[in-house]
């Protein structure tokens, strides 16, 4: 018994032992995740990994998108390579825990930013920009007959469980006063499979998802979008609260893309921008913008170089744009309002100052 | 000084050894437990996500497809958790009696005189439970009740319907192309209770064989000479014996169909995981979630435990 | 789960075969509404296998099944495994063939190998070409399967002239084979590193199957000595755990793991989420383990350990040498029925966005491409852990004969 008592009081001392050790070495000032990125040697970036556009793997295994894009980006900001990322593809259910848990370094995964999942007492997620504009749309087969989301009244729809969407067509199907039944799918792959077997008239989530899949349907044309929008979803990349460093290294990453498209930089004419901007102590914003002059890098722990390497890891936020869902790609989508500011978008950059 | 080997040291001495060993393995279970608690501790606070319970009042915001309890997005997340509770009931009470007929009757079939049925019957147990039930039920719903015909097309028969959304029973009509009727099981219930009943009832066969097989030979001669008919000998002589081998048996079978049912998730059934992985998602309370949701089905598994148990008493108490 | 009962396989000629079927008037009725219900299922299926049936989602996929997203460039590591394993399974099998156990006779190719060797013939022969895989890949298979009877031929043929203590250390040669398994898959050792996040398919499915496997069975055994032991402590601790496993869902476990472990461990420590799962696998399953282990505990007698102890054996060895061996036997086919029921619960691991062999399935088929050969998809994998999961079992009880001839679970008539 003696024994036993003894080693009953010593639990609660190491417990508190423990507790002092590791209490110790949580007051830096400096982004620790940054610093866990760069001792990793690479970025974990969370993504859908199955949204054509977004995050696609392809057969040979590489990934691509525009999320994917974002993620390219700040490991070239941050690891100064673009390819030292580590992809690991989240299901919707499963990204918060992911970021919230350290899992994660960043979630760029087509994830609309909401005052809940922001706030602290919420998700307490912190979002860097927009990096696409989007709603939230309904598709019916092109036979059915329903031709807005009043006809889906008391017919089974098909949904993507823990979206945004779920919540959405709920709020909006009640403001509709109409009864519906939402059949919930763990993955967008049983949702879109549930659908194409006919299991539900209609399935509904982001507009530019829908036309990412509806690519990839056997007869794409008998498939189409209800004009209703049952919601504004921004999309955006993001980090936990408990990061702020990281999370204004991540935003300033997403803002440089948006900025160089504003100051018509490109990945192709970056270097002679860069040179010029080298040459001529005039260009005051160029020559701050990519850190040849100031230190607008070394304030967010960043290189002071960041955006040349951004911009020359996947280009602008046009070309971005352009290249993964743009009406050269498959998905054949329009700018929009993801259009720059000066042409009547919302991509919109604080100045690099 | 010289204290020789014959003086035995304490830590070998039998009075302290065990207590030696408790306590080294109270020591190491400690502090891992003191380490974990720690961080979480640690973890959720830096995120602002310290245990509270507040929020299971706050409105779901989100639809269940089908609820015996009325459910609608305004309603709290209590109410979405039980609504995703009772459906889980819903299905694991009637796949326990689907499964315990369907797994007697192939039990009991392995012991027909007909050749032919005693080798299907062991093919069946064979097959089916060597085959992971996840892809015995999506193959269910994907490839069996997906394949359904719908609308206008569906399988009718007087007072029933079966249609890709389900099997409408009472008198069944079809309103604007979807079908309505007072009583309805959708596709994905029909789905899940389909995989798990064939799945749990392989089990439960054996368990059945096995209870049977216990009841020595001379039982069935001695009840053949005095005239009995089989059916007979086995309802009356056999199965009384065979149910105190059986019902043990049984009790695992049962809770394992419980557990099982989580799967739900595979075929869109919204049971009480699915509602949990959902909340867990617009809430991101998980270690909350995974509390509620843990304790539920240890409930349910003790539930059929004790019940089981009861059950025993009663056969057992036959013995004389 | 239920115990593994033996199947009872009799030699049934015609006139057996016409008592069988048709003994009594209603076993005639029900043999002719089974044998019609037979042969309509029977043409139906093979109607469909044979005329509807696309089998292309198979083929075209073919890589992505067997190692999901392992680098191409890597991947002859692959192959090299599946040689040495080839060989070691060949070598194995000759010798346990070169050493029957007691009781049977001893040939160099009994009929059940004669069997085996020739269904694995025909499968290496034809598979392959079944899946329309390119001329290399398929000679690759071929070399495989040659070398695996090879190597079988060999050690039945030479096996009894290998000296007996250098025989002992064959066995030996599996657990080296994993080791080095490991490494040629994960990499190190001056080999690139392919990390867990690209294994894929067949191979995370055997590599978390066998991984698990692996650990959970000592894992499982101390559980059961807990269970058992006379030290509250451990008896109570030993209980809680194995009762709250039990109790809860893989499903809520594998989440748990993967959505919360997060929180358990200082920022970074957590293993790797394929590993993760693998480690939630593994104490799952200790738990049903111990179960099994314990019900052979209770089948020896107490007095066993008492002798043991009052010949002056310790408890550690009074267990290890006396108490173990007798309560392993007994619980034998109880424990492979776990392991079985852990091979077929590794398809959760899809559930939790990994991609094991079902998960691969599930993302091939929301390729727009395939979608709707669901059924192709499912069969094939259906008859492939049908094939793992019986071969476990029939290797189960062929254990148990070798072990204890005159068990009582010896087939009876």
């Amino acid at each position: 018994m003696v024994q036993l008592h003894r080693f009953t009081a010593a639990v609660p001392l190491i417990a508190s032992l423990a507790l002092v050790g590791c209490a110790s070495d949580g007051g830096g000032v400096q982004s620790q995740k940054m610093a866990a990125i760069k001792a990793r040697g690479s970025l974990i970036c969370g993504v859908d990994g199955k949204l054509p556009g977004f995050s696609f793997v392809s057969p040979d295994g590489s990934y691509s998108g525009l999320d994917v894009d974002i993620c390219k980006a700040t490991a070239a900001a941050v690891l100064s390579d673009p390819a030292k990322v580590t992809y690991r593809d989240l299901s919707a259910t499963e990204r918060f825990a992911a970021l919230s848990s350290g899992e994660v370094d960043l979630l760029s995964r087509n994830t609309t930013m909401t005052l809940s999942r922001d706030a602290p007492g919420g998700n307490a997620l912190a979002f860097a920009p927009t990096t696409f504009f989007d709603g939230q749309a309904v598709m019916v087969p092109a036979t059915s007959g329903i031709r807005s989301l009043k006809d889906v009244a008391g017919k089974p729809i098909c949904v993507e469980t823990g979206t945004a969407s779920e919540l959405n067509l709920a709020d909006r199907m009640r403001e509709l006063n109409a009864t519906y039944t939402p059949l919930k799918f763990q993955s967008g792959d049983q949702t879109y499979a549930a659908y194409l077997q006919g299991r539900c008239v209609a399935v509904t989530t982001d507009r530019s998802q829908l036309a990412a899949k509806r690519t990839g349907f056997p007869k794409p044309s008998e498939h189409i979008l209800l004009p209703d929008v049952l919601s504004k979803e921004p999309l955006n990349p993001a980090t936990v609260n408990a990061d702020p460093a990281w999370a204004d290294a991540v935003r300033w990453v997403v803002y440089s893309l948006i900025q160089a498209e504003e100051m018509g930089i490109t990945a192709a004419n970056i270097d002679a921008k860069v040179a010029e901007a080298k040459a001529n102590k005039n260009l005051a914003q160029l020559r701050r913008f990519f850190g040849v002059e100031g230190d607008l890098g070394k304030q967010l722990g960043l290189p002071a170089d960041f955006v040349v390497r951004t911009v020359k890891a996947v280009g602008n936020y046009g070309e971005v744009f352009e290249r993964n869902v743009g009406t050269g790609s498959p998905l054949k989508l329009e700018r929009g309002v993801n259009q720059q500011w000066r042409q009547g978008g919302l991509m919109y950059s604080p100045p690099f100052l | 000084m010289t204290s020789r080997s014959e003086v035995t040291p304490w830590w070998r001495n039998r009075r302290y050894l065990p207590w030696l060993v408790q306590g080294a393995v109270a020591l190491v279970i400690g502090v891992v437990v003191a380490f974990l608690l720690t961080n979480l501790l640690l973890n959720l606070t830096a995120r602002g996500l310290l245990l509270s319970w507040s929020w299971l009042g706050q409105p779901a915001g989100f639809d269940l497809a089908e609820t015996i309890l009325p459910f609608d997005a305004s309603l709290p997340y209590w109410r979405a958790m039980l609504a995703g509770l009772v459906n889980t009931l819903r299905v694991v009470i009637a796949g326990l009696v689907g499964a315990t007929v369907l797994g007697t009757l192939i039990g009991t079939a392995s012991f027909s005189s007909n050749g032919l049925l005693r080798r299907l019957a062991r093919v069946y147990v064979e097959v089916i439970r060597n085959i992971p039930l996840l892809l015995q039920l999506i193959f269910w719903y994907f490839v069996v009740f997906l394949a359904l015909p719908n609308g206008r097309d569906a399988l009718q028969l007087p007072g029933l319907v079966l249609a890709k959304s389900g099997l409408f029973l009472g008198s069944p009509e079809l309103v604007d192309g979807v079908w309505q009727a007072p009583l309805r099981f959708t596709v994905e219930f029909g789905a899940l209770l389909t995989g798990l009943v064939v799945y749990t009832a392989a089990f439960i066969a054996e368990v059945v064989r096995g209870g049977i097989a216990s009841v020595p030979k001379g039982q069935w001669e001695a009840a053949t000479s005095l005239g009995f008919p089989p059916l007979l000998t086995l309802r009356r002589i056999v199965l009384p014996q065979a149910l105190r081998v059986i019902v043990p048996g049984l009790n695992s079978q049962y809770i394992s169909l419980a557990k099982n049912s989580s799967l739900a998730v595979a075929c869109g059934f919204t049971d009480l995981y699915s509602v949990s992985e959902t909340t867990l998602n617009q809430t991101g309370r998980a270690i909350e979630v995974m509390l509620i949701l843990l304790g539920s089905y240890l409930v349910i598994d003790l539930v059929i435990s004790a019940l089981m148990n009861g059950l025993n008493g009663l056969v057992q108490l036959r013995e004389r | 789960m239920a115990s593994t009962a033996p199947l009872v396989v009799r030699a049934s000629p015609l006139r057996r075969l016409q008592k069988e079927l048709f003994g009594s008037r209603l076993d005639g009725l029900i043999s002719i509404a089974l044998l019609a219900a037979l042969l309509a299922a029977a043409l139906g299926f093979f109607r469909w296998a044979l005329f509807q049936a696309q089998w292309a989602v198979l083929s075209a996929n073919s890589t992505l099944f067997a190692v999901g997203r392992y680098p191409v460039e890597q991947q002859w590591r692959l192959w090299l495994l599946t040689t040495l394993l080839a060989l070691a399974t060949g070598l194995s099998w000759g010798l346990l063939r070169a050493f029957p156990g007691s009781g049977a006779v001893r040939a160099l190719w009994p009929r059940n190998d004669r069997w085996a060797a020739a269904i694995l013939g025909v499968l290496a022969l034809w598979r392959p070409m079944a899946l329309q895989l390119t001329l290399a890949i398929q000679a690759r298979w071929w070399g495989i399967a040659g070398l695996l009877l090879l190597a079988r031929w060999a050690a039945g043929r030479y096996g009894p002239a290998i000296p007996q203590a250098f025989r002992r250390l064959i066995p030996l040669l599996w657990p080296l084979l994993y080791l080095v398994g490991m490494v040629l898959i994960s990499g190190g050792l001056g080999l690139v590193q392919v990390p867990p996040s690209e294994w894929g398919g067949l191979l995370l499915t055997v590599l978390m199957a066998t991984f698990a496997i692996l650990l959970c069975f000592p894992l499982g055994v101390l559980l059961a000595l807990g269970r058992r032991s006379e030290l509250p402590l451990l008896r109570w601790g030993s209980v809680i755990y194995i009762e709250f496993i039990r109790g809860a869902p893989l499903i809520t476990l594998l989440f748990l793991g993967q959505n919360i472990l997060g929180f358990l461990l200082p920022g970074g420590l957590a293993p790797d989420r394929v590993w993760r799962a693998a480690w939630v696998l593994t104490f799952f399953a200790a738990a049903y383990v111990a179960e099994a282990v314990r019900s052979g505990l209770v089948a020896v007698p107490a007095g066993q350990l008492e002798a043991a102890r009052s010949l002056g054996l310790s408890v550690p060895l009074a267990l290890v040498h006396v108490v173990l061996p007798q309560a392993l036997r007994v619980a034998l086919p109880a424990t492979v029925g776990q392991f079985i029921s852990l091979l077929q619960d590794t398809t959760l691991l899809s559930l939790i966005g990994l991609l094991d062999l079902l998960g691969t399935a599930r993302t091939v088929m929301a390729n727009p491409m395939f979608l709707g050969k669901n059924a192709e998809v499912y069969l094939v994998l259906a008859i492939l852990f049908w094939s793992c999961c019986a071969a476990l079992g029939l290797g189960s009880r062929a254990l148990e004969t070798r072990l204890n001839p005159h068990s009582p679970s010896a087939p009876q008539a």
